[in-house]
Order: structure tokens, then C-alpha cells, then sequence
């Protein structure tokens, strides 16, 4: 549904664009949707981004408006709805909301239970958050995606307003997540095996000859850096992905009577499938956090 | 898709919502799950206990039953001979009284006969003097004679 004197390229492209908040430098020149310049900037700025080149010209220091309301938003719901449970829950018989948010916490527990095997408070509640954040956060894909971003734009008046409404379609979100999880990784390498332990570890393996340090470290650091980069990639591409898909086959709708018919079949079709996806990739960002966890926790190993 | 401050955003917010889950959320599910888990079992011990004392129960029930029927079939037993004893009993003193009550007719038969036998003695004295008398003719000295004839009625 691409609203009129818009190309394909520019759906596609306003689609994937991220609304954007962040300083543009004194002496910056605006441009306006026709390639004009339309203002030159009297001093640094904080403003919302216009166009993709102004996003990117704001550098690291910006914040994607979009993905952090939407992850903050449905994060609190999360919390909100499980907290509210948990503060109710009864050891009788659970009804309703209980018996669905216990079903989701014994799932999550007796998966972490099979891969982590050490006592820790953390592990198992951060599976329970990662799995329902994440899974809610990709459930928004499911929303066609035209709904949110022409309410937003409805709201702010603004008709040209960038909007993504799945954080995790943006790399951000995804690898800010596998950061954390890089962090805890490396606290409780750290914490269970020593600074030693884990230098050892990273020096000293796969071949353990002091020779072979200087290969071990190129290795075991290239493995280490690898772990939370494609926990964030994965997510983000799986995402990203379904995301496209969802926006070529709404481009179908703007052509035409019997290419709408047709593409209607296929969104049904793609969400449905994409359920399955959304699930998948949720599980998977899950159990791999689980597994780093308990490698990191993992201290009998001799190398 | 530039990489920028969303990033460090992100990952305090995943940091916050993993406290709080960690804080308010995890704990007290698990708890309820825990606690309904060892009433389950303890429900299903105490069931289990409850099933192995109804076995017994009926055990004893039976043993019971059994033990009536043992006794009640030794009572009927003893009943029967208490009975069979008693008709016995009863026919042996119906056949002592039935026997005493014979004799006793019996006797008392013949006492009636000796007593006919002796007022027929006593009438045939009587009479044999009274024919005598006829006979004689004569009167006799009933004091003289008398004696000589209760003797001879004695004899008969």
C-alpha cells in the first residue's frame, strides 16, 4: 500500500529506516524530499532524522526512538503481566493467565535444567526474559506492517515519519542484547574461573605448547567475539528477513485487484509460517544465552 | 541499519527487565510451582496410604466374615446335636415314664385283682357258710364256726 508518488525503492527503503533521534553538526544542510537543500543548520542540533543520510550522518550518537519504545514497551508488559501473576499466583489450582504463564516458566526451566547444570539465580530468570521479551518483540512482525507506521504518522502528522515497529529488525536491539549477554559471559568466566582460569583458557587452547600461544589467543578470541555477534546476528537476520518478505508482498497490494487477492494469500501464508519462525528464533536466542552460560561456568575442563 | 546509542539502550533495558524477572517475576513463580508439586505428591502419597488401608480393611473384613461364619457354622453344629441330644433325652424319658406308668398300671392291676380276689374270697366264705348253713340246716354257732371258715376261705 504505498502511498501515491512513492517508488518501490522508497517503500522498501522507508520501511527499513529506523526513526531516528540524534545531534546533527552546525553547518549541516537539510535536505528536503526533492534533493534541495532546504536549511543549513545555525548550530548543532538534536533533532529527528529526515531522510536515511541524515541518520546515518548522526554518527553513535543517536538513539533509534522506534525500536527502544517498542522493546521498552512490550519489555514493561512483560513484566508487568508475569510480576502481576507471580504477586497472585496461588500453589491451588491455577487458572487462566496463572496456567499459561506457568506452562511458559516450566517450559523455560526444564529447558535451561537440560543444558545448565550449576547453581546460579541469574540463568534461568534471564532465560524466562530473553525467551518472552524476544518472542514478543518478533511477534510484532505479525502486525501488517503498514498499520502502525501510517498510525504514527497520522499521530505526528508528519506523512514522510519513519517507523519500525519490530526491534528486533534492527541490529541495535539484537546485538545490544547479545552484548549483555557477552558481558555476563565473561563475568561469570571470570568469576568461576579466575582472571587466570580464563586467560589460560584463552591462551591455552586448543594446543596447549607455550608455543602456540600467540595462535591459541588469535583463535580463542576470534571464538569468544564470534559467540555474541552471531547470537545478534542470527536474530536480526532471521527478522530482518521475514520483514521483507512481509513488505514485497505488500507492494503486491498497490498492484492491482488480483495481485492484492494473490498477495493477501501469501501474507496469511508467510505469517503463519512466520509463527513458527518468530517461536524458533526466540528458542534459539534462548538456549544458545543457556549455553554460553554454562560454558562459561564450566570449570573441570583441562586443557 | 546504523549501529548507534539503541545499542547501549538496549542492552540496560535487557539488563533492567532480566533484575526485575530475576526480582519479582522468577522466585515467586517457582515457589507456587514447588509448593503445588509437594502438595501434589503428598496428595497422591497420602492416596496411595488411603488405597493400602482400604486394602487392609478389607482384608480384616473378610478375615472377619470368615471367622463369623467359622464360628456361626460351629454354633448350628453344636445346635444340632445340643438338639438331636435333647430329642434323644426326651425319648428316652418318655419311654422311662411311658415304662413307669405301665408298671405302675400294671401293678396297680393286680392290686385290684388281689383286692377282687379277696372280696371274692371273702364273698366265697360268706357264701360257702351261708350254703353250709343251708345245707346243715342247722344253726351254727357263727363265733364257733366262723374262725374255721375264714380259715378255709384263707386256704382258697
Amino acid at each position: 500500500m504505498a502511498s501515491e508518488g512513492q517508488s518501490v525503492t522508497g517503500y522498501i527503503q522507508h520501511h527499513l529506516q529506523n526513526l531516528a533521534y540524534g545531534k546533527l553538526p552546525e553547518g549541516y544542510e537539510r535536505l528536503d524530499a526533492e534533493g534541495h537543500v532546504s536549511s543549513v543548520l545555525t548550530q548543532d542540533t538534536w533533532t529527528i532524522a529526515h531522510t536515511a543520510q541524515e541518520a546515518a550522518d548522526m554518527g553513535f550518537w543517536a538513539v533509534h526512538v522506534d525500536t527502544l519504545g517498542w522493546s521498552l514497551a512490550l519489555g514493561s508488559i512483560f513484566c508487568l503481566v508475569f510480576a502481576r501473576v507471580a504477586k497472585n499466583a496461588t500453589a491451588g489450582v491455577p487458572r487462566g493467565m496463572q496456567s499459561f504463564v506457568e506452562l511458559i516458566v516450566e517450559f523455560i526451566n526444564s529447558t535451561v535444567n537440560d543444558t545448565f547444570h550449576h547453581k546460579n539465580r541469574l540463568v534461568a530468570p534471564m532465560a524466562l526474559t530473553i525467551f518472552v521479551w524476544v518472542f514478543m518483540m518478533n511477534l510484532m512482525d505479525l502486525v501488517p506492517i503498514d498499520w502502525l507506521p501510517l498510525a504514527a504518522a497520522q499521530v505526528t502528522g508528519d506523512p514522510h515519519l519513519f517507523f519500525k515497529v519490530v526491534p528486533t529488525t534492527d541490529p541495535n536491539a539484537t546485538l545490544g542484547m547479545a552484548i549483555g549477554v557477552f558481558l555476563l559471559m565473561i563475568f561469570f568466566s571470570i568469576k568461576n574461573k579466575g582472571i587466570g582460569g580464563f586467560m589460560r583458557e584463552l591462551a591455552l587452547h586448543p594446543f596447549n605448547h607455550p608455543v602456540m600461544i600467540p595462535f591459541n589467543l588469535f583463535l580463542e578470541i576470534v571464538g569468544l567475539i564470534a559467540k555474541p555477534i552471531s547470537l545478534g546476528l542470527r536474530l536480526f537476520g532471521n527478522l530482518y528477513a521475514g520483514e521483507m518478505i512481509f513488505i514485497l508482498i505488500a507492494l503486491l497490494y498497490s498492484a492491482g485487484l488480483i495481485w492484492g487477492v494473490g498477495g493477501a494469500i501469501m501474507q496469511l501464508g508467510w505469517a503463519i509460517f512466520h509463527i513458527l519462525v518468530i517461536t524458533l528464533q526466540a528458542f534459539v536466542f534462548m538456549v544458545l544465552t543457556t549455553v554460553y552460560m554454562a560454558m562459561a561456568h564450566d570449570v573441570d575442563e583441562e586443557h | 541499519m546504523n549501529i548507534n546509542l539503541t545499542l547501549i539502550g538496549q542492552t540496560i533495558s535487557f539488563a533492567m527487565f532480566v533484575w526485575f524477572c530475576m526480582k519479582f517475576v522468577w522466585p515467586a513463580l517457582l515457589g507456587v510451582m514447588q509448593e503445588r508439586e509437594t502438595k501434589i505428591a503428598n496428595g497422591l502419597e497420602a492416596a496411595d496410604m488411603a488405597d493400602k488401608d482400604l486394602e487392609l480393611a478389607k482384608q480384616k473384613a473378610a478375615q472377619n466374615l470368615r471367622e463369623a461364619k467359622e464360628q456361626a457354622a460351629t454354633i448350628v453344629e453344636q445346635a444340632n446335636k445340643r438338639g438331636v441330644q435333647i430329642v434323644e433325652e426326651a425319648k428316652e424319658a418318655a419311654r422311662a415314664e411311658g415304662d413307669r406308668l405301665k408298671t405302675a398300671a400294671k401293678a396297680e392291676i393286680e392290686q385290684d385283682a388281689n383286692r377282687a380276689k379277696e372280696e371274692l374270697r371273702g364273698k366265697v366264705a360268706a357264701l360257702a357258710l351261708a350254703g353250709a348253713e343251708q345245707v346243715l340246716q342247722a344253726t351254727i354257732d357263727d363265733k364257733a364256726h366262723s374262725e374255721l371258715v375264714n380259715k378255709l376261705a384263707a386256704e382258697l
